[in-house]
């Protein structure tokens, strides 16, 4: 049986590993290729690597960031963050990334989704979504750079578009949810996942493990991410993955 | 030496890194004529059937399949375990090796497609890919197409249906997931390929 997916996220700032609480106060959790690792050991289905680097200079270490982390992990490994271009995703899948995640490039410029995916297949490509609800009613709307920018595009509509564009999978964040560790926002997750052939990750107010069994019951979520919970304590990933099982969902455990 | 073939349309790194993990003698290559020296061939993949045309027009076809006659062991995975199919829906103007009979097609209107995540094995006894990897382990799968359960089937996995997740007949064999990317049980189905 096809089981659901948890995908560990490592917010990387200048090639370290960091920790923030809604992206104030940055604590330096590690190295990115040795915590990779250690999520791989302790269950992860998966590793996305979000490069958070404000400024191009410390960008500059990421394909070595990328490509040392590579080299141990044995599972998909994403990387994302600042991917503006056929040649940064090329620098990322070439460093040794197995998927890129592309975000305000892809509203700025659509036809970049089908540009990667021609190149590097659908399956390498997912397109991330940050979603805000309007009026607190259930319509989203897609935010950019960073979540600072509202598109008017409706999150619903523009997931349809990237999926005919060629995107493989989407990842979807609740601005509202995120960093709260109140639960996913199941609605905005089940509205896509309805609406889209290609599987949806559910990102933002992962907290307790029934936050979890909710997004893929009830939010008919494909795979969940848990950005930053697991940094100092990789047992709640191996307790998490346990729970899920009892709770009747189907999950990689033991791994 | 194992050669991994290079058609362009391959996750070359990562099956490399594995190999290089497991201290295997791997190449990369294009050139048929590395192909027919090779002890062993690893033909990787992901993408479009049709990128196995690539194949035909470069020479790999006639050496890759020059080698196999000879009896070297040959590992298909994803797109390049469906060429060992005669033929794929996903572009019918290309055939493929026809080492196994019958067509490889897409999945039932019924689940959602690509089917993306880690899913587990049915397996079969005395296979010697498979060999210390038992049924119900969990491997990585990415794709939109798949290859009919057939004589050679040894792995059998479910997802709107039945189809082939690994094959195996001879110095003969194909897996439709990513042994590279599939964590333990995949490192040790490469150690068991690179062993033969």
């Amino acid at each position: 049986m096809l089981t659901k997916r948890i995908i560990a996220c490592l917010d990387v700032n200048a090639g370290r590993v960091v920790k923030g609480v809604q992206f104030q106060q940055l604590r330096d959790a590690g190295d990115p290729a040795e915590l990779a690792a250690a999520h791989s050991q302790a269950g992860a289905d998966e590793v996305v690597l979000l490069d958070i680097s404000a400024t191009h200079e410390k960008r500059a270490t990421l394909a070595d960031t990328v490509c040392r982390t590579a080299r141990q992990l044995f599972i998909p490994f994403t990387v994302g963050g600042g991917i503006g271009s056929l040649d940064d995703a090329t620098a990322v899948f070439d460093a040794g990334a197995d998927k890129i995640s592309i975000n305000s490039a892809a509203l700025t410029d659509p036809s970049l989704v089908t540009r990667i995916a021609e190149r590097y297949g659908s399956q390498a490509v997912i397109v991330a979504i940050d979603a805000k609800r309007m009026n607190g009613e259930a319509r989203f709307e897609a935010y950019v750079r960073g979540g600072r920018t509202p598109t008017g595009r409706d999150v619903v509509a523009w997931a349809r578009e990237a999926e005919e564009r060629g995107a493989g999978e989407i990842l979807l964040t609740s601005m509202d949810r995120d960093g709260t560790g109140a639960g996913f926002d199941c609605e905005l997750t089940r509205a896509c996942s309805e609406a889209l052939r290609i599987p949806v990750i559910a990102s933002g107010g992962g907290g307790d493990t029934q936050s979890f069994v909710e997004v893929f019951q009830r939010g008919k979520a494909d795979a969940a991410l848990a950005a930053s919970i697991f940094h100092f304590g990789l047992h709640r990933l191996a307790d998490l993955k346990q729970e899920l099982q009892s709770a009747g969902i189907p999950v990689r455990w033991p791994c | 030496m194992i050669a991994v073939v290079d058609y362009r349309a391959g996750n070359l790194t990562s099956v490399k890194k594995a190999l290089d993990h497991l201290h295997a003698d791997a190449i990369v290559t294009n050139d048929p004529a590395e192909v027919a020296r090779a002890d062993k061939i690893i033909l990787p993949g992901v993408g479009h059937f049709s990128a196995t045309s690539i194949l035909d027009e470069t020479g790999l076809r006639t050496a890759i399949l020059h080698r196999i006659q000879q009896g070297v062991p040959f590992l298909g995975i994803c797109v390049g375990m469906q060429w060992m199919f005669e033929s794929s829906t996903e572009a019918p103007g290309i055939r493929g090796l026809g080492l196994f009979s019958g067509a490889c097609g897409r999945f039932a209107p019924s689940v959602k497609s690509p089917h993306v995540g880690w899913n587990s094995l049915t397996c079969q006894d005395g296979s010697r890919l498979l060999r210390g990897i038992p049924s119900d382990s969990f491997v990585y799968f990415t794709h939109s197409y798949s290859a009919p359960v057939v004589k050679a089937t040894v792995a059998r996995c479910e997802y709107g249906g039945e189809f082939s997740a690994a094959v195996e007949q001879n110095n003969l064999f194909g897996v439709q997931f990513h042994p590279e990317k599939s964590g333990a049980i995949g490192l040790k189905l490469l150690e068991n390929f690179c062993g033969l």
